[in-house]
């Protein structure tokens, strides 16, 4: 593997530990970064230690100590400084430190832009241009949302751990929500090629998993990890030799991985029976009768609009607004599908794109293109803009 | 322990409560009161006169300048600052579980923030 995908890997691991052993999201961060600095200038491609993750954690640990001890001479850190240097350096307690870090994010004293925001910088590293991106929003505009929000934690002393049994239920949909935008964030990266950061949607779906083991009563929870599942199970049938994106109508179903589908289908199954429909659920049966469909021309469109309708009466976000179009195009036909978008207005370039696709079969050339440039004229990662800007050279 | 300011904002009563209605809120408050101070969560706080007896000082141009007075509170707002609490708890969820057991919590709302703690040398 190489140096800067191994830091950032090991990294992302790490931070969730040294938090808990600094107590403090800034310090924790800059330490890492220090580590980091150092690990660039010793290690190279082909000499890494043998434990990448120990000994970044040491070193992080050492530098935040020094920090410390800088600091405790000029204030009251010192207590602080001798209570971290009392205790030996904390193994990396993956599972449960990342779900403190996750928790904590999504604690309901913080806005819910700004969980998301936060567990995207510190759970999965991205940067802050990329989650400005992610929120359509500038870069210093998120910088500073996310900065305040590091501030509130440790003023407000918003606890870092992981509710009591009796407080999960009102704090899992915020948790349910990041999480999977972490996993989107992996499964579509906000900029570079499509596929740059398959790592976090892996760690989307452990995350997802995590949780099922936390409240295996919560069907939702079920849900979401049958939802990341199901999506990821069609990510090696993604990209074709030379690289660029391939849409599900053409992908090689072969290349799918049909144990995922099959383990996400059967949570579906299983949940059903409890009755209780949640947004999380409908998505994934949807995305588990893709998984299951023999071919896209063999899909079974009509349960699938019928449950983006079912989820859009729950969620009525343009999101869910596309995708319920694209499924009624292929039950219903074209022209019935941009009835449904005609009022939508919005910069997501899907829309556009969606838009494009539903003109060009019903003939209106023009219409396709004019909503294609509307489309690349938002902000998308390079495999998304190829494949617009592929199209439109096909529209002529 | 870190510590919070808990500020009851409600509705100030457009003509004075009955005398039932009264008790009830200062039983209530009492209620709270000896609950707080038996956890130690309760520092101090003070109830505070209607806005109607407030006056806002400003010094126009900063420090030495000419001091400007206005009837009434800072912001007319239809909820009024009407006490506080000093509260120590763990964390904020502490906080936050003990502010919701103050009775203005239940008909007003109730801001917590957090004390700025000052190194003493």
């Amino acid at each position: 593997m190489k140096l800067a995908d191994t830091l950032r890997i090991e990294g992302g691991r790490i931070l969730a530990t040294l938090i808990r052993y600094t107590g403090d999201f800034h310090l924790a961060e800059d330490a890492l970064q220090e580590a980091t600095v150092v690990a660039l200038e010793r290690w190279s491609d082909d000499d890494l230690p043998p434990n990448p993750a120990a000994w970044l954690m040491t070193t992080a640990r050492n530098k935040a100590l020094d920090r410390l001890r800088r600091e405790a001479k000029r204030s009251s850190k010192e207590d602080e400084a001798m209570r971290l240097l009392d205790e030996t350096p904390p193994p990396p307690d993956d599972r449960d430190d990342r779900l403190r870090l996750l928790f904590t994010c999504c604690h309901p004293a913080i806005a819910p832009a700004s969980q998301i925001a936060l567990a995207l910088r510190t759970i999965c590293g991205l940067s802050t241009d990329e989650i400005a991106r992610v929120f359509l929003v500038k870069t210093p505009t998120m910088a500073q949302r996310i900065s305040r929000t590091k501030t509130k934690i440790a003023d407000a002393h918003i606890a870092y751990r992981v509710p009591d049994d009796h407080e999960l239920p009102e704090r899992l949909v915020p948790v349910l929500v990041t999480v999977y935008a972490v996993f989107t964030a992996g499964h579509h990266a906000p900029s570079g090629r499509f596929d740059a950061r398959v790592d976090l949607a892996e760690e989307g779906v452990r995350l997802a998993r995590l949780l099922t083991e936390l409240m295996p009563d919560e069907p939702e929870c079920w849900g979401l990890l049958a939802l990341t599942l199901a999506t990821h199970a069609r990510s090696g049938a993604r990209l074709d030799e030379s690289g660029h994106m391939v849409l599900l109508a053409d992908q090689d179903r072969n290349d799918w991985d049909h144990q995922a589908i099959g383990e996400a289908a059967q949570i579906v199954e299983r949940q059903q029976r409890r009755r209780r429909p949640g947004p999380f659920q409908l998505q994934a049966a949807i995305a588990s009768l893709h998984g299951l469909a023999p071919s896209y021309e063999h899909t079974d469109w009509r349960e699938i609009t019928g449950l983006y309708r079912a989820l859009e009466a729950m969620q009525p976000t343009v999101v869910v607004r596309v995708n319920r179009a694209v499924a009624e195009a292929e039950l219903h036909g074209p022209e019935a599908a941009l009835a449904l978008l005609e009022h939508v207005d919005s910069d997501w370039h899907y829309v556009w794109v969606a838009r494009s696709d539903f003109e060009r079969r019903l003939g209106r050339r023009a219409e396709a293109r004019r909503s294609l440039h509307r489309a690349l004229s938002a902000d998308m990662n390079d495999s998304d803009r190829a494949l617009l800007e592929h199209r439109l050279a096909q529209l002529g | 322990m870190p510590r919070y300011a808990a500020l009851i904002y409600s509705e100030e009563p457009s003509s004075p409560p009955s005398d039932a209605e009264w008790g009830q809120v200062m039983a209530d408050y009492t209620e709270f009161g000896e609950k707080g101070e038996a956890a130690k969560v309760i520092l101090g706080g003070e109830a505070l006169h209607d806005t109607s007896t407030a006056t806002t000082v400003h010094v126009e141009g900063g420090k030495g300048g000419e001091i400007m007075t206005t009837d009434g509170p800072f912001a007319e707002t239809k909820e009024a600052l009407g006490g506080f609490y000093l509260l120590e708890a763990a964390d904020l969820d502490d906080a936050i579980k003990w502010a919701s057991q103050i009775p203005g919590a239940w008909h007003g709302h109730v801001e917590v923030r957090p004390i700025m703690e000052f190194d003493q040398e």
